[in-house]
Formats: C-alpha cells, structure tokens, sequence
C-alpha cells in the first residue's frame, strides 16, 4: 500500500516542478537582464568606489556616515520625501476619483494633460517651478510671495511630477472596479462612505500602495527638481551623489552614498511587500466606460470643480508658463527660438549637430526602450501572475529596485562595465535604451500584474479544457484582458524613456543628445537665446509627449468598445 | 468473454485538502453514451470530482482513466474532455461566435468549418441568430446554452457539466433538462454531471450517484435509488424526512408512530425505517379515538402542482410529512388518523 501510493505520488511532485521550471524559464530573460545590465554596473562602481588597491576598505563607511553634513542630507532626503508622497495622496486621490467615476467634457484631453508633466526631464520641471515661484512669476507680481527659496517649491514640484502616477495607478483600477459592490453594501446599510471604505477602499488598497511606493522612490531618489529648487541649502542623496561623482570626484563617497540609498529603498521594497502580501485578490473588472457617469449632486460638482482647479494651477499652469517663455523673446512673442533650434550656428558649441536633432533621437529611443521594458516586464509579469514561492515574491519586490538606484550610478556603471567585449557596447545606439528600460520595466510589471491577477482563474481552466495549451491560455484568455494594462504600461514605459536624465546624461553620445539632455545642456549655459531655446525644446518635449499619450488614449478606448 | 474498456474509470482516487479528504478513495466507472449524474451536497466533493476528471485538481492517490489510458500526467488540453462550469465562464471579451469557436480554433480547425460548425451548433441548442452577439447581452437561460454549446463544440469524448442548470428559475431548468436529455440521446454524448438537485439528476442521468463527504454513498438507476435508497444519508438527501428507528419482525416493524407494516423480504431486527410521504395516508377521524391508525395534527402544507405536502405532528415521535391530493387536503389545526402502505415503507440497510 505504502509503495504503491509513494508511486502515484512522484509523478504529481515532477508536474509541480515543471510548473515551476516553466515559471523560471519565463524569468530566465528578466533575470539575465538585470543581471547584466542592472547589478553588474552598479556592482562594479561600487566595488571600484570601495576598492583601494585590491583590499576593499569597509572602515570608509562607518567614516562617511557619521559626517554630519551627509547626515542631514540622509534626513533631508527622508523627510521630504514622506511629505511628498502625503501631499501628493492628498491631492491625487480626488484626482483618481474625479478620473475614474466622472465624465465631463475634454476628460481624455485633461487625462492626457496631466501625464505631461510625469514625462517632462525633472530639470524642465525644476524650472518651470522656478519660473512659477520665483522671482518674476505670478506669485511674485501679484501678491509678493515667493516659494523658490523654501521647501515647498520641491514638495509642490513633486506632486506637479507624481500626480499622473496616483491617477493613473489608482484611478485605472478605479475605473474597472463594479460599482455594483459598492450599491450592494449601501443597500445592506452602509453609509456612502462607509460603503466606500468598506468596500471601494480595499480593493484600491494594492493599486494605492503601488502608487504610494512609487512616488515615495521617485521623491527619495529626486535628482533634477532639488538640483535647481534645492539651492545651496536642500540636497537629496542623489544630488549629493552627483555632486561627489562629477563634481568633486569623490567616487568613495558617492559609492557609500549610492549604497545607503540602496539599502534604504531595499528597505522601503521589503516593508512594502511584506504589508502587500498578496492583497489583490479576484477583482470584479468591468468594462470603464460603464462606471463612469456625469456628475450628479452638488458633492460631486463641488469635487469636480475642486479636481480641475487643482489641475489647472497646479498642473497646467507651470506648463504654460513654460510654453509661454518659449515665445518671449527680447523682441517681443515670437518664435524664435524654436527657429534657433534648428541650426547650428547660434547655439555655439553646445551641440554637434542641431539640437532639433535630439527630438528624432528621443522617439527612437524611447521606442526602443518601450520595446525593452514590454518585453521584460511583460515576461516576469506573467511569471509572476499565479501564486508564488517566497522566491518569486521576493524577485516581484528586486524588480523595483532600478527605481531606487541612483540613475547617476547606473549611467556611470555602463560606461565603465559595458565597454570591453563580448559586451561592447560604448559605440552602439542600443545602451541608451537600455539604460531607459531599466527605469520602464518596474512600471509594466506594478501596472500589469494586478491585473493579471486579477483575471479570474477559471476562465483559464474553461480555456485549458477547451484545448488550449498554457501558452495559448495566456495569448487567449489574459492578454485580451490585459491589453488595456498593456497599453498603460507602454506609456509610462514610453514617457519614463524619454524623460530619462540621470543615466542618459552620462552615455547618450555628443551627437546623438536626447531631449532633456540637450534642454540640460542649454540651461547650464548662460545667455537669454540659450535659456529660450531650452523653453522652446522643453515645450516640444511636453507637446511629444502629449500627443504619445492623446494616441493612447484613442487606442485604449477604440481597444474597449471593440472587445468589451 | 469481451470486456469493454469503461470511457471513464476512476480507481481509488483521493484529494486532500488539508485534513480534510475531498475525494476519499472513490471508485467509478462510466460507459460510453452513458449519462451519469453525481448527486450530493455542497461540499459532498462533486465539483472535485470532475477537477480531477479534466486535469485541473491533482489527485493525491489513485487513477483516473480515460478509455483505459492512465491520466497522470497528461495536461488539460490534452484530455480531450469537456466540461462546462457552473457559472459558465464564458470569455467576456469574445461574442457568442467566438466562444463557440474557441475550442475549434484550438484543436486547428480550418475557419470555413469553423464556422460550419457554430452555426450547427447554434441551431442545436436554438440560438441561431445569437452568433454576433455579446456574452454580456445573454439572459441565464442563453448564456447555459452557449456554455454547453462551446463545450460540445470540439466533440469532447466525455462530457462534464457542473451544475448545469444550478443558476435558472425552475420552469426553464425543468424544460432544459428534458431538452439536454434529448439532445444527448441524439448525439451519442457521454455526460458526466454534478448537481445538488435530485430532480435534475433524476431527469437527466441514465444512473446517478449520491456522495457524501467524498465516498460514494450509493449508486444505481434513478428508479432504484429513489426506491430503495440505501440509508438514511441518501434518503434525507432525497427529501424524505420520514425517518424512524423501527424493531422489524416479519412483516411488521414496530415504531414510535406505532405498528407499520414492511414488505416482504426486508432486514430483520433494529433498523431504521423510512416512509416515503406518499404512503402516508390520512383518514377522517372516525368517532372512536385511538381504535386504528395514529393520531396528528396538521402543522403546514406545501403546495406542489397537483399535490399538497401536509407536515403532521404525531402524539408521539418525529413529524411526518404525508402526501396528498390537492382536493383531499385538511385544513392546519386538523386532527387527522395516519395508517401506512407498505408499498411506500423502506427499511434502510444502514
């Protein structure tokens, strides 16, 4: 008896273990991606930071960290970053409401709107918000109050930046929930609220983290807004990395510095998965187009009308002020400057090749990058889609940690891993979206997983006895439903890629710059031509990046009524 | 002499969840063009059953046989095995047509006979004009339709359905399940159902099988287990409440309700009796109390069609549930004299 049930047993344990082996094989790409193009450059800068003659010095650490200045930036870094991601929860959230449950006119335009300012490089935002706050600006003219020199110019900038990232997460999922769940507990008596917390509120809580962690990595991990806001006063880890690596050339310092930032987003990752564990559950999603409807009651008005003004002082307004000094010219509006762009000439020896050039550099680019991060991101989430080991739980939390690596590090690791053979690749037009991929992949997979699973799992086993393989199973059954996440997540794919800095500034070759690279390179020389130019270009920035959105968005809604 | 192989065998199978066995060593066999429906519970293990059957649930021990292949090991897509969910699952994002489709598409069927065969298919289960339509437009009664439809569609060898009619009003379940009957006769399908419903499965299944907590409890054509069910389980399940411990001598047992009379032939000594309500009779009352039959008091009635179920509380023992004819039902309050037929008395085997 014993054996005989010992026998039927095994084969049971080897189908368990294909299963597995099928999930690693899936990994297997995503694994040696990283691998390679993510812990090995970072590894190796570290290492070379820390080595001293081959005897790596520990004691460099302790030394670092107890100055007192590199402390307050620690504490400087922590802080604001808290703040940030609160203030922008607070003002998102409606936001997602507003987005998700209400229909108004000129609501895919607005959508559109608000992610522009995700996208815009973290430098064009630091001066926008300089533009806006500081002197000269409407502030400044109208009342006399200027925020340039205080800290709420950087938290405000912050949630100008995030803002797209809470409406997007939360408001996505928002939008698919059944309010039918909701009808269901008022009618068993609870309250609206009551019946929101109780009912809306848990099931956004996975999407609402997600959207939490990400602008709370972003604000730590903040590099361009503090750069230009910050002044003398306010520097992020990542400012100060910058600083010992280019400026000082203190590459120990800035290796400790780039270790303490990892271990403290290592930290962050791990407390967020261990709260997270495996909270989304089987959703009810529906079709968005029919939860939406027009603003009825005065609460709903009164939020809406909230939502847009926020939105347009907010959002809107350091973008126009932007647009707006693109177009002054010393001889009145005009354009100028965008005429400027176009040759070489009068942007002196910035550039090798007209800095209109850098528009085609970046779609191509980005394209690519989206490309890589679909791709990656595409496979581990699928991976990662059924209930996993605590192996797999914990690589569903390191595929985050691009976000909280310090771009410079990357960028700089590339240059100095990536250059000998088999993998030289310093010439080659691929290591800048490979570089941009590395920050889009954490996207797709916190957009596409939730919704994976959330597909409801017999809908697999109906396909499965219908005799579909598990491959056809995922092309037939999940990627239908998730083609809408798909295509959000190629967006922020796409719009991360673009707006990239950190690591592009240090790899994208002279004449190859990419946008916020060259709008970098204009804003760091002096004279009045170069700093419109870098508006005009920024404004062509913000104005791609709109219309990659106002695209998908078209294609998500034709996507919609087509399948639902 | 020549042994047929069974389409379907399942030796000793066991699921455990937990502690707690789903499925606890069971035993079935299915012929081919046979229509057998698992009757038990919620929690008897019946969705469990056909899990197995289809791939979807590892057994923990045993086998489950597919015209005498072993299973273990091959993949659901391979079982070439049917089975339609209790909620239809249905792909929410294709229309009617492409649900139908699907398990063509994925056995590579060319697209002309594709769509040969949706219409057909349609046509049999009488929405002809249903082929652009989307899942989300279907009523209950359509949407089980398009189920069953799609999962005929790749003629499947063996035919699961999982509470087939469990989510329609009774008026449409009662006609479907003649119309699946039908339908199954005329193709030849082998059909392996689950249901709580005895109704259904009696309707439908050319043998039925009653499980409790994951053992097989009683199996046999749907006359014989309605007969003579073999305890008080599958009895209660069936809805017979009559249920008493009786001491059987002869052809007498002698019960709380007082004498009742057995048939011939029946298990001796200290047994548990059932009658079935249509052999419990109502008397008038005559002068004389107490000289024949047992005296009750009509509690409740329950009208079903043409037939009334009347609850009786006896002087003594548990309460009857008598049937009766729709003009002989007496008034609640009424005192009424119950004698038994032994046409309609059981004595259970355990």
């Amino acid at each position: 008896m014993v054996l005989a049930r010992r026998e039927v047993v095994r084969p049971g344990r080897r189908a368990a273990l294909r299963a597995s082996a099928a999930r690693l094989g899936l990994l297997a790409v995503p694994i040696v991606f990283f691998a390679v193009f993510f812990a090995y450059p970072v590894a190796a800068i570290v290492g070379r930071g820390l080595g001293d003659g081959g005897v790596r010095q520990f004691s460099r650490i302790g030394e670092v960290l107890g100055r007192d200045d590199l402390q307050r930036v620690l504490w400087f870094t922590t802080w604001q970053a808290l703040a940030s991601t609160a203030l922008t929860l607070l003002i998102a959230l409606p936001g997602a409401y507003v987005f998700a449950r209400l229909d108004f006119p000129g609501k895919r335009l607005l959508r559109a709107a608000v992610t522009v300012p995700f996208v815009l490089p973290t430098v064009v935002v630091g001066t926008a918000f300089l533009a806006l706050l500081g002197r000269g600006g409407p502030l400044d003219e109208l009342w006399g109050v200027r925020l340039d020199t205080t800290v709420w110019a950087i938290l405000l900038a912050h949630v100008f930046f995030n803002y797209a990232v809470v409406v997007r997460t939360v408001g996505g999922l928002w939008a698919q929930l059944d309010p039918r769940q909701e009808e269901a507990a008022r009618v068993l008596g609870a309250g609206r609220f009551a019946a929101w917390r109780r009912v809306t509120l848990p099931a956004l809580t996975p999407a609402v983290a997600a959207a939490a962690l990400m602008v709370f990595l972003f604000t730590f991990t903040s590099f361009g807004v503090v750069q230009i806001l910050g002044g003398p006063s306010y520097a992020t880890l990542e400012v100060e990395i910058y600083r010992q690596t280019a400026q000082l050339l203190d590459l120990r310092t800035a290796a400790v510095l780039t270790m303490v930032q990892f271990a403290a987003v290592g930290a962050v990752l791990a407390v967020h998965a261990w709260t997270l564990r495996r909270r989304e559950g089987a959703l009810r999603l529906v079709d968005p187009a029919r939860t939406a409807s027009r603003p009825r009651g005065t609460r709903q008005r009164v939020l809406l009308g909230g939502v847009l003004t926020t939105v347009v002082v907010l959002l809107l307004a350091p973008l126009a002020v932007l647009a707006e000094r693109s177009l002054d010219t010393p001889t009145g509006y005009g354009f100028d400057y965008y005429r400027a762009l176009g040759s070489l000439d009068d942007s002196g020896s910035a550039f090798l090749v007209p800095p209109i050039e850098a528009v085609w550099n970046s779609l191509q680019y980005a394209l690519a990058a989206t490309a890589i991060a679909v791709l990656i991101g595409g496979l581990a989430a699928a991976a990662l889609t059924r209930r996993a080991g605590r192996l797999l739980r914990g690589f569903d939390a390191l595929l985050m940690l691009p976000l909280g690596v310090s771009a410079v590090t990357v960028g700089f690791g590339f240059l100095i891993t990536l250059d000998e053979p088999p993998l030289d690749l310093r010439t080659s037009w691929i290591l800048v979206p490979l570089a941009q991929a590395l920050v889009g992949v954490p996207f797709v997979v916190r957009i596409m997983l939730p919704v994976l699973r959330a597909v409801d799992g017999r809908l697999r086993e109906a396909a499965a006895v219908l005799g579909a393989s598990p491959l056809k199973v995922w092309r037939e059954v999940d990627f239908p439903m998730v083609r809408r996440a798909v295509m959000v997540a190629a967006g922020f794919a796409f719009a991360v890629s673009l707006g990239e800095f950190g690591a592009t500034v240090f790899i994208a070759r002279p004449d190859q710059p990419t946008l916020p690279v060259a709008v970098a390179r204009l804003i760091g020389r002096p004279g009045e031509l170069n700093y419109g130019q870098a508006m005009a270009l920024s404004t062509i920035l913000m104005a791609v990046c709109a219309t990659a959105l106002l695209l998908l968005e078209r294609t998500r809604v034709r996507n919609t009524s087509g399948e639902f | 002499m020549a042994v047929t192989e069974p389409l379907l065998r399942l030796d000793g199978v066991t699921v455990r969840f937990g502690q707690r066995a789903a499925l606890d060593a069971v035993r079935l066999e299915v012929a081919a063009h046979e229509i057998v429906c698992v009757l038990g519970p919620s929690g008897s293990g019946k969705s469990t059953l056909l899990r197995v059957v289809a791939g979807l649930q590892r057994a923990d021990a045993g086998r489950v046989l597919l015209s005498g292949v072993d299973q273990q090991g091959v993949p659901v897509h391979r079982r070439g095995v049917g089975l339609m969910f209790q909620d239809h699952q249905l792909f929410p994002q294709r229309d009617v047509g492409g649900n139908l489709a699907f398990g063509l598409r994925m056995h590579g069927v060319g697209r002309v006979e594709q769509q040969r065969r949706v219409a057909e298919l349609l046509e049999l289960v009488g929405l002809p004009e249903a082929q652009r339509r989307a899942v989300a437009s279907l009523s209950g009664g359509e949407q089980q339709r398009v189920a069953l439809a799609r999962a005929l569609a790749p003629e499947p060898r063996l035919l699961m359905l999982d509470e087939p009619l469990g989510q329609l009003d009774r008026g449409l379940r009662e006609r479907l399940v003649m119309e699946l009957r039908e339908l199954f006769g005329r193709l030849g399908t082998t059909v392996l159902a689950v249901t709580h419903d005895h109704g259904e499965a009696f309707a439908l299944a050319d043998r039925v099988v009653v499980m409790r907590e994951g053992r097989i409890a009683q199996t046999g054509a749907p006359l014989e287990v309605w007969q003579r069910p073999v305890d008080e389980f599958v009895a209660r399940f069936l809805g017979f409440d009559n249920v008493v411990s009786a001491r059987v001598s002869g052809t007498v047992a002698d019960t709380v309700w007082g004498k009742v009379p057995v048939p011939d032939g029946s298990r001796q000594g200290e047994r548990r009796l059932l009658v079935r309500p249509a052999g419990v009779r109502l008397q008038e009352l005559s002068g004389v109390a107490g000289v024949d039959g047992l005296r009750c008091r009509v509690e409740g009635r329950t009208f079903r069609g043409s037939r009334v179920a009347v609850r009786l509380r006896p002087q003594e023992g548990p309460p009857l549930e008598a049937e009766v004819p729709l003009r002989e039902v007496p008034e609640e309050g009424a005192q009424v004299a119950v004698v038994f037929a032994v046409d309609e008395v059981v004595v259970l085997e355990s």
